[in-house]
């Protein structure tokens, strides 16, 4: 059954607004956290729903619209807004009211975006937000004016407090329309006759509604480039038409690029003069103060600098605590398990596959919550936008995009958000130039192994009395991956996707206290999101891999000896002489192999291998890394993990591409497999000969 | 009253928007839709740490823009008396 059908009584309402307007805070808001997140056909926008509750029992359905500044489509994400308030894309019905949310602090800018909604001729009511930020800044909006004056409903509101929601809930409810004068900006007297003939044309050559026909005579009465595009979309005769349309103008010395923007701004200025009583104007100080610290030439990027070595050192030694609690409760969870149970082929799966297998990446948990929290306070502060300020320059040089940063910065939490976060990057190949390094940086799944790796095989030395060598070498770890990540883009920029530098035009949000619920919000769906993976690819990966582990049977020998025999020992040797060039003996192999998945499920497949071989002396449960350090080749007694096979392993997962569900956003985000099959290539050839390089120097130097 | 271009402005420097005259219609597009039409005031903030972008008040809010995109608007200089 369509489940589209079961809802057509339900309305469709969406919410737009620009971005920094506290749209998704109003969003959270009126849906609570009844909210799924999906795709739009054909492009990768994401689209976000949730559902309103009203007061007498009913239920709306509200599309959270991408953050934009207008309807214009330079990017996916505006294009998207646009469609969909055009009633232009398939399986989203056309929304019967539009929220507008607006920042009142920012009156002229944000009523550019709702000259442009109330073209679409869709009822709308404005959440005027911030109301109280604006108050603060000495401007007083006359609500009853503004609404007059736009034909509105229009509810103050303070996102951050909760204020006005249920006001803005019953507006919705129940919309009044207000007598709203039909298009209230023109265009001076050429264009605007120029304008409705040809819309007129679209209507009755192209059978188009009166607001497309409109929008789409605006696109191809100023754009050049959208005239080209639109070509064969359109009927010869009138292409023709608009041409000598351009010439005209171009006669009467009008500049076509400026004069809607301008003509719409003319009107916004006469809506604001009307409706804006300020009394005084205190520009918000505060942001000033705290920029000309954080921007500062030199405090800035001490800062900067300072608040990433933070974050990091934080999210390894304070992360440790929860983590030894989460590993003595698996520890304890395995003894009751062992004790209640009759030893078999049973008992053993679910010790040494499953509770093993989750309880390794669960372990990891607390370090990726304090990841999340430090990116979403980064964001809800407004500090983000201040990242790509100061980073600017450097992604320039290598031919990137100050926007590009923010992405690379996710991508420090996974690559996919990261991936995902290049939609607003307004260029096609700098978009995907961001998204092909992404996967560089170090995301949070590999967290795990270097911290397996670096517990067990870098010793505990303190280096100029603050800084840990462990600590150091996580830092180290993530440069290498940004560095890669930099470098690589250069190289794409210079040969494979070779175009300009794109054009850096962002908006600095003023500082703002960061709200801890959205914050927390943040930190609770991305670790949702982490332990569903937890749960289930590598719960599934966990008893695959003790499957592959401990089967074929053999009933005699040392439980290494049996394990050399398994599917899994004999795919490890198989691709022993592809990785021994790098260090890397055949148990890292079947970790190699693992990690194909994801490349935290190197830790559990550690887990596995070593649990295994101690299955038969249940003495106690030994620390992973307590029996990696020990682990022994059986022919010349040297050990198989050495502190630089620890760190060639962990030079390899920063290079290597193991993560299918990037590979599978690639797929999407570039609607082929073309991308992402090149990205695994490059990559794993990147981390094979970086790896080798540094092992075949790191023999030179260690004994 | 001097005419010159955005990115000759100093922090602290005001001017009054003249035209934006970029070669890329998208980012004239852009810097339109962002507030910069003719006869707005605007007011040079900052340069960022390394010199580029730079940071305006336009309309009552912050936008950052390399020099680049800078160099095409022009603009009319209050000069200091």
């Amino acid at each position: 059954m369509n489940p589209a059908r079961t809802e057509t009584h339900l309305r469709h309402i969406a919410i737009i607004g620009n971005p920094n307007a506290g749209k998704t805070t109003l969003f959270n808001a009126l849906t609570g956290m009844r909210q799924k997140v999906g795709n739009y056909p054909g492009v990768t926008v994401e689209k976000k729903e949730g559902r309103i509750a009203f007061e007498d029992g009913s239920e709306a359905v509200l599309l959270d619209l991408p953050g934009t500044y207008s309807l214009t489509a330079n990017s996916p994400d505006e294009k998207v807004a646009t469609d969909v308030l055009l009633g232009r894309i398939e399986d989203t019905p056309l929304p019967e009211l539009v929220v507008c949310v607006v920042d009142a602090s920012n009156l002229e800018r944000n009523l550019y975006l709702i000259s442009q909604v109330i073209d679409t001729h869709l009822p709308i009511v404005i959440a005027l937000n911030m109301v109280d930020v604006a108050e603060k800044e000495g401007i007083v909006i006359d609500i009853m004016k503004l609404s007059e004056e736009l034909g509105v409903t229009i509810i103050p509101t303070v996102g951050s407090k909760g204020t006005g929601i249920d006001e803005l809930k019953e507006a919705i409810a129940k919309p009044v329309e207000l007598s709203r004068k039909s298009r209230q900006w023109r265009l001076p007297e050429p264009v605007q006759r120029e304008c409705d003939e040809l819309k007129g044309m679209l209507q009755r050559t192209h059978h188009l509604t009166e607001p497309i026909a409109f929008h789409e005579a605006i696109v191809l009465l100023t754009s050049t480039a959208a005239l080209a595009e639109h070509n064969d979309r359109y009927d010869p005769e009138l292409i023709d038409h608009v041409r000598k349309d351009h010439k005209q103008l171009e006669l009467l010395g009008i500049d076509r690029n400026s004069v809607v923007v301008e003509s719409r701004y003319e009107w916004i200025k006469r809506v604001c003069a009307s409706a804006i009583v300020t009394h005084r104007r205190n520009l918000n100080n505060t942001s000033d103060k705290i920029d000309r610290v954080l921007t500062h030439r030199i405090w800035g990027f001490i800062i900067f600098i300072g608040l990433m070595a933070v974050m990091f050192q934080a999210i390894f030694s304070w992360a440790n605590i929860p983590m030894l609690m989460i590993g003595d409760a698996i520890g304890w969870i395995d003894l009751q398990i062992v004790q209640w149970m009759s030893p078999g082929d049973l008992r053993d799966l679910i010790v040494n596959g499953a509770v093993s297998g989750v309880g390794a990446v669960v372990t990891f948990l607390p370090q990726i919550l304090f990841l999340f929290l430090f990116i979403g306070l980064l964001e809800d502060t407004g500090y983000m936008a201040r990242a790509a300020f100061i980073m600017d320059r450097l992604m320039s040089k290598v031919g990137l995009h100050g926007k590009s940063f923010i992405p690379l910065l996710s991508s420090f939490a996974c690559a996919i958000p990261g991936i995902m976060a290049t939609r607003t990057i307004e260029s096609r190949k700098d978009r995907l130039v961001t998204m092909l390094v992404s996967p560089l940086v170090s995301c949070s799944a590999r967290l795990p192994v270097y911290a397996l790796m670096i517990a067990a095989f870098i010793p505990q030395k303190r280096i100029l009395g603050v800084f840990s060598m462990p600590g150091l070498t996580l830092v180290a770890m993530y440069l290498l991956g940004l560095t890669a990540a930099l470098t690589m883009a250069w190289l794409f920029k210079k040969t494979l996707l070779k175009s300009e530098t794109p054009a850096f035009i962002m908006e600095l949000p003023p500082y703002k206290m960061p709200s801890l619920k959205s914050v927390g919000l943040h930190m609770w769906e991305r670790s949702m999101l982490f332990l569903k993976k937890a749960g289930t690819i590598i719960l599934g990966a966990s008893i695959i891999l003790w499957f592959l582990a401990t089967y074929p049977k053999a009933d005699h020998g040392s439980a290494s000896e049996r394990l050399d025999l398994s599917f899994a020992g004999r795919a490890g040797h198989l691709i022993e002489p592809l990785i021994k060039p790098l260090g890397f003996d055949w148990k890292i192999g079947i970790g190699l192999i693992g990690s194909v998945l994801q490349r935290e499920v190197f830790v559990s497949t550690m887990g596995t291998i070593y649990n295994i071989r101690d299955a038969k002396q249940e003495s106690g449960i030994m620390s992973l890394q307590e029996h990696m350090r020990r682990d022994v080749d059986p022919i010349s007694g040297a050990p198989i993990f050495t502190t630089l096979t620890a760190i060639c392993l962990m030079v390899y997962y920063v290079l290597a591409m193991q993560c299918l569900s990037t590979v599978a956003v690639m797929k999407r985000e570039t609607n082929g497999w073309k991308w992402p099959i090149f990205q695994i290539g490059y990559m794993t050839a990147l981390a094979y000969a970086v790896t080798f390089v540094v092992y075949r120097v790191g023999l030179l130097f260690m004994v | 009253m001097e005419r010159t271009t955005l990115n000759k402005l100093l922090p602290g420097e005001h001017g009054t928007v003249e035209r934006v005259d970029s070669k890329t219609s998208s980012i004239k597009q852009r810097l339109l839709e962002m507030g910069l039409t003719r006869g707005t005031t605007i007011e040079m903030i900052r340069f960022a740490p390394m010199g580029d972008p730079v940071e305006i008040s336009v309309r009552g809010y912050r936008l950052s823009l390399r020099r680049v995109e800078a160099e095409s608007v022009i603009v009319l200089q209050d000069v200091k008396q």
